[in-house]
């Protein structure tokens, strides 16, 4: 068992190595550590005796949910279609650290980079209305003397695009919502959160990196 | 209580126009009551009790001007107190036996002097008249009179005695509001409401009124209201609101939106009652919303139903910014389209979850929030509101949201009133403890532009503000390489110093400030190269070199040097700053030889350059005026060429400006050729036209420099020629003793070196008898620069007869006893010149003169000593003096002196030892002669 052990332990360093060559961001003993922790929360997941290479959607949003405090069905779904970069259906340890590089240390370009991402949800590398509108409804209580439930939010929905659609052209392109984040930080989340909050962030790192640096 | 004690008043009508209170047990324990609130209001509610009311409170008193103490300008007529309100009346005025009192720190230091008539005089206050003058006598007048003014006691024993602070209400509070509104039921269109009744005249223990099971559910009483204009209103008061209820058939059940309070409720219910309120103009400074109504109501009933209003509270301090009544939203015809979005985006922010609340938070700084339009349109709407609220929730991104826009529009001054009373101040304080630098940094910010007044810094420091602001100064004073958490930190501090300064303003926050530690972590700040650091941290710097223990500190911290350094920066309000600092500082030697040795004081010259920022020039003046106390850094300023600069800015400056500027000059005219000079640059007409000035402080300063121009001959010449003489005679009979004091100086010099100032003395027709009568004044400085005049005056002998015919023999007699040193220098010297005149010498030794005198003799000042010993030889030419002062033993001081060195005194101490030696030789011969016969 121990051999066994022993052995994982080399492998895992020396893929360490190599992805933190390859992923900004963290220390090599840090990715150690990520790949830990997605060993155990692989482990977690029911794999029923199927191989598996990585984390499944159900177990990739629950952890978003317990861990990141992101509930929010809408954009978790989203975070994991950004995460899952060869789009298999599964988090592969490396689409894990890099995707964490920038949910825990992104620089804001990085973020804004991912929001737009998550945000654009047909990847036609626009947020168009029709996409603001699903991705804000039902996030404003309706009056019962309202006869369109919606109306408020597609009010809000032109709002937000007459102030970020710099181009004029009906949707938002990337540099539109670059230009107007820089502007106002507090826009990066405008349609959804889909990071985690910064003491969210205290607390996963400390869990991971101080805890399995003292085993 | 405030109710029950109007209704327990037991008035007896003596005659239709003199209502007096009844001797019963109830109304004795009343006026205790009263009696006591009032002692107490000054030291529980110092603000408050400086008021200045509009109408003075006035009465017939027992107390008689001796009965007055210091603090007091007390004459054989009348009684001024020295404490003044901004147009220079007095704030008490005694002319036997009426009292005029108008303010409750006035009236509880009357009370106090009153001793054991006490009770007798809050009796007489209350029965006191009203300015009869104002409205014709009637006797229902007379009768209402009195008992609003008992009201008005009665209403701030309540208020003041109960503070209301709680966010739920209590049936307390409840009560309270139901008895101040009872109070204005009733009397047709002229009431605020018809009728205001409980539905239950039982009251339980705890103060409700709702049955037991309804109490469960937080119910505290049911009213039955009868507006002016609209249906009865069915209400319940619950510890949640008040809001409206379906009757008692209905249960009770709640029909409407809850509301803080009654008079909300009422408002939004009848349009009268809103009228009648709304039509309130002044809105009195009170602590608490509840008392504010109170007292409003007060004075609009007052207003209507009395021709005089009694109170009208305005804010003392005069830079202080007035609290605005609130502007009420407009009707809805011409609102501009941003009123409508931003009414949208209010609704957005109330609805939605915290993703839209970002979004429409960050719609909302796309509009122009610096203007007043959409400002008011955020308050107007509610959404002041749920910006506050929103501080208060979790979310760090709507708390960063609300405050960016709450920085902008507390540029506004009602909105800073309205977030006061929201309890905003709470929230943001607590935001500053926050992990996220942003968020301290906005919040502090933001108490920036909210402390601006009284009131909202006053709430800053209660919920321990000032801490948390300081402790933000905290941050690396290594300013070369930073990091992006230093970086940010500095920022921090930059916003916390902004904070500071607008708190600063008051007194309590000053010591509050250094109290936490504050000075040194300035003083590491004044280091910074960065000018957005320095102009607030020298700001706050200057406000508090009010206070001497700052000023020690920044002496003693080595600021000085950072702040002459910066009197060369490239910044105009950073030179104000520090040249102000410099000024308020400079009062202390140490200080002064400081900035001589930093080089301070020509960087301060070349600011006089500046001469269009009248601020800036203000402060540079000033700090040129204190630095020059010191002879040596006049010398240094000559070599500056300041006196000629100075001498340019005589003419056409703002008073503050003058005021230094004068007084500078006062100070560089210390030195001879100096004053040569300021005639030489043509300052000595400008000077003398300066004396007719209505500023206290410049006359101050101008008297000054001209007294010490006047000592060059050749300016007296043209001083003479200007009327001079003439003018700074009639300074005279200013109100103020410092301008007095230092005009009798002024006259002093002009005399002794003018030509014919005898003449030009006797040619002022009144001068003498004015000159007499500042002999009764009661400040010992007006007192010795009067005698010190008299002294100059009397070398004329025309003018000594002049003055003798006054009396003013009898009136320095008077002034023997006192022990200031000053005055008895220059009053000895005073007599010893009117002794030069008929029979003085004789008439001040009936006035009881000299026996005083001899035990001045034994006064360790030097002058002192010489003046009387002078004075005693010319009386002791009178024989009668010489028995009275071998009596008291002068002899023996006497001998003394004659062995000291200087020539003078022995030569007066001898004359005086040999004029009692000639007399008793002389009686020893006539006795002698009587024997031999």
């Amino acid at each position: 068992m121990s051999k066994i052990s022993a052995v994982n332990k080399r492998a895992t360093q020396t893929l360490a190595e190599n992805i933190s060559k390859q992923v900004e961001h963290f220390s090599k003993k840090e990715v150690e550590c990520l790949i830990r922790e997605f060993n155990v929360l692989v482990a977690e997941q029911n794999n029923s005796g199927r191989a598996v290479h990585g984390l499944d959607r159900g177990k990739f949003i629950s952890t978003l949910h317990s861990i990141f405090g992101l509930t929010d069905d809408r954009m978790t779904g989203r975070v994991f279609r950004t995460f899952d970069k060869d789009n298999d259906s599964v988090v592969s340890m490396k689409e894990w650290i890099e995707g964490l590089s920038v949910f825990l240390r992104g620089t804001l370009d990085e973020k804004i980079k991912y929001c737009f991402t998550v945000y654009d949800l047909n990847g036609d590398n626009a947020i168009s209305r029709e996409e603001m509108l699903h991705m804000l409804k039902g996030r404003l209580i309706r009056q019962p003397n309202e006869e369109d439930p919606d109306e408020g939010i597609k009010d809000l929905v032109e709002i937000i695009l007459k102030k970020m659609d710099y181009d004029h052209d009906g949707k938002l392109s990337f540099e539109d919502f670059e230009k107007t984040v820089k502007d106002e930080n507090l826009l990066l989340e405008a349609f959804g959160t889909c990071l985690p909050d910064f003491r969210r962030i205290e607390m996963f790192e400390g869990h991971v990196f101080q805890e399995q640096f003292e085993q | 209580m405030g109710i029950s004690l109007t209704r327990a008043a037991q008035w007896t009508m003596v005659s239709s126009s003199t209502a007096k209170l009844a001797s019963t047990p109830m109304n004795e324990s009343l006026l205790k009551e009263i009696l006591h609130f009032v002692e107490h209001f000054s030291s529980q509610h110092p603000q408050e009790a400086e008021h200045v009311f509009e109408e003075p409170l006035q009465w017939s008193t027992t107390l008689v001007p001796s009965d007055f103490k210091t603090d007091y300008d007390i004459s054989d007529s009348d009684v001024q107190s020295h404490e003044r309100d901004s147009e220079g009346h007095p704030l008490l005025q005694l002319s036997p036996p009426t009292v005029y009192v108008r303010s409750f720190s006035q009236l509880s230091k009357l009370l106090h002097l009153a001793d054991d008539k006490k009770l007798a005089e809050v009796r007489a206050c209350l029965e006191g008249k009203f300015e009869s003058n104002l409205h014709p006598k009637q006797s229902n007048h007379q009768h209402s009179s009195i008992t609003h003014r008992l009201n008005v006691f009665v209403l701030l024993v309540t208020v003041y005695s109960h503070p209301i602070i709680q966010v739920r209400l209590n049936p307390k509070a409840v009560k309270n509001e139901v008895e101040i509104l009872q109070m204005f039921c009733g009397g047709g269109d002229k009431g605020l409401l018809k009728s205001l009744r409980y539905t239950s005249d039982f009251q339980f223990s705890n103060g409700y009124r709702a049955p037991l099971w309804r109490q469960v559910q937080g119910d505290i009483c049911y009213l039955v209201i009868e507006p002016c204009d609209t249906e009865t209103l069915y209400i319940t008061c619950s510890t949640a609101g008040s809001f409206l209820n379906g009757g008692e058939e209905n249960g009770y059940e709640r029909t409407s939106d809850a509301y803080e309070d009654l008079v909300t409720l009422l408002k939004s219910r009848s349009p009268h009652f809103a009228d009648k309120i709304n039509q309130v103009e002044v809105l009195i400074v009170c602590l608490i919303k509840k008392a504010e109504v109170a007292l409003v109501y007060f004075r609009k009933t007052s207003a209507g139903a009395l021709p005089g209003e009694l109170f009208s509270e305005s804010s003392t301090e005069s830079e202080e910014e007035e609290e605005q009544p609130y502007r009420h939203p407009e009707t809805n015809t011409d609102l501009p389209s941003e009123y409508w979005q931003i009414q949208k985006l209010v609704k957005y922010l109330k609805d939605g979850d915290q993703i839209v609340t970002v979004d429409t938070l960050c719609a909302m700084m796309d509009f122009n929030l610096m203007q007043e339009s959409c400002q008011m349109a955020i308050q107007d709407t509610g959404g002041l509101k749920v910006l506050l609220n929103l501080l208060d929730t979790d979310e760090h991104k709507c708390k960063i949201g609300s405050l960016k826009i709450l920085r902008t529009i507390s540029h506004n001054s009602q909105i800073r009133r309205v977030i006061v009373d929201m309890k905003g101040v709470q929230s943001i304080v607590k935001i500053l403890d926050s992990p996220v630098k942003e968020l301290k940094a906005l919040a502090a910010e933001t108490i920036a532009n909210v402390a601006k007044f009284r009131r909202a810094r006053r709430n800053v420091r209660l919920y321990g503000g000032i801490n948390k602001l300081v402790s933000l100064l905290d941050c690396l004073p290594n300013f070369a390489s930073l990091t992006p958490s230093q970086e940010e930190d500095i920022e921090v501090a930059c916003c916390g110093a902004l904070a500071l300064w607008s708190c600063s303003r008051s007194t309590k926050n000053k010591k509050a400030i250094r109290k936490a530690g504050g000075i040194p972590l300035l003083g590491r700040l004044l280091k910074s190269p960065l000018q957005k650091m320095l102009i607030p941290v020298v700001g706050t710097l200057q406000e508090c070199a009010s206070e001497e223990s700052y000023r020690n500190d920044i002496q003693t911290l080595g600021m000085i040097k950072d702040l002459v350094r910066n009197l060369s920066s490239d910044n105009d309000e950073l030179q104000m700053h520090c040249a102000s600092a410099i000024f308020k500082c400079a009062e202390d030697k140490q200080t002064r030889d400081l900035v001589r040795k930093y080089k301070g004081l020509q960087p301060l010259v070349s600011l006089l350059h500046k001469a269009d920022n009248k601020q800036l020039l203000a402060a540079a003046t000033g700090a040129i005026w204190k630095c020059s106390i010191s002879q040596e850094n006049v010398t240094k300023f000559q070599e500056y060429k300041a006196l000629e600069i100075l001498v340019n800015l005589l003419t056409d400056q703002p008073e503050e400006v003058l005021v230094n500027v004068v007084g500078a000059l006062g100070e560089f005219a210390q030195i001879p050729a100096n004053k040569a000079a300021i005639r030489e640059f043509g300052g000595i007409k400008p000077l003398v036209k300066l004396l007719t000035s209505p500023n206290q402080a410049l006359l101050v300063n101008v008297t000054k420099a001209v007294g010490a121009c006047a000592t060059n001959k050749d300016n007296m010449v043209i001083i003479d020629q200007l009327d001079g003489i003439r003018l700074v005679w009639s300074l005279l009979k200013t109100p103020s003793a410092d301008v007095q004091s230092s005009a009798a100086w002024a006259l002093c010099a002009c005399i002794e070196n003018a030509e014919d100032a005898g003449e030009t003395a006797r040619s002022l027709i009144g001068g003498f008898q004015l000159i007499v009568k500042l002999l009764s004044s009661t400040n010992n400085e007006v007192l010795a620069s009067i005698c010190a005049a008299i002294c100059k005056i009397a070398k004329d002998e025309e003018n000594l007869a002049i003055l003798t015919d006054f009396g003013v023999v009898p009136s320095l007699a008077k002034l023997t006893n006192t022990t200031h040193d000053r005055l008895r220098h220059h009053l000895a010297d005073a007599i010893a010149q009117c002794c030069m005149w008929g029979s003085n010498r004789a008439s001040f030794g009936e006035a009881g003169a000299v026996a005083p005198l001899v035990r001045n003799l034994k006064s360790k000042e030097g002058s002192v000593q010489r003046s009387t010993a002078m004075a005693l030889y010319q009386l002791s030419r009178n024989p009668n003096n010489c028995i009275t002062m071998h009596e008291k033993e002068v002899v023996q001081p006497l001998i003394h002196m004659m062995g000291s060195d200087d020539e003078e005194l022995q030569e007066a101490a001898a004359g005086c030892v040999r004029s009692i030696r000639l007399l008793y030789m002389a009686n020893r011969n006539a006795e002698l002669f009587t024997f031999r016969n």
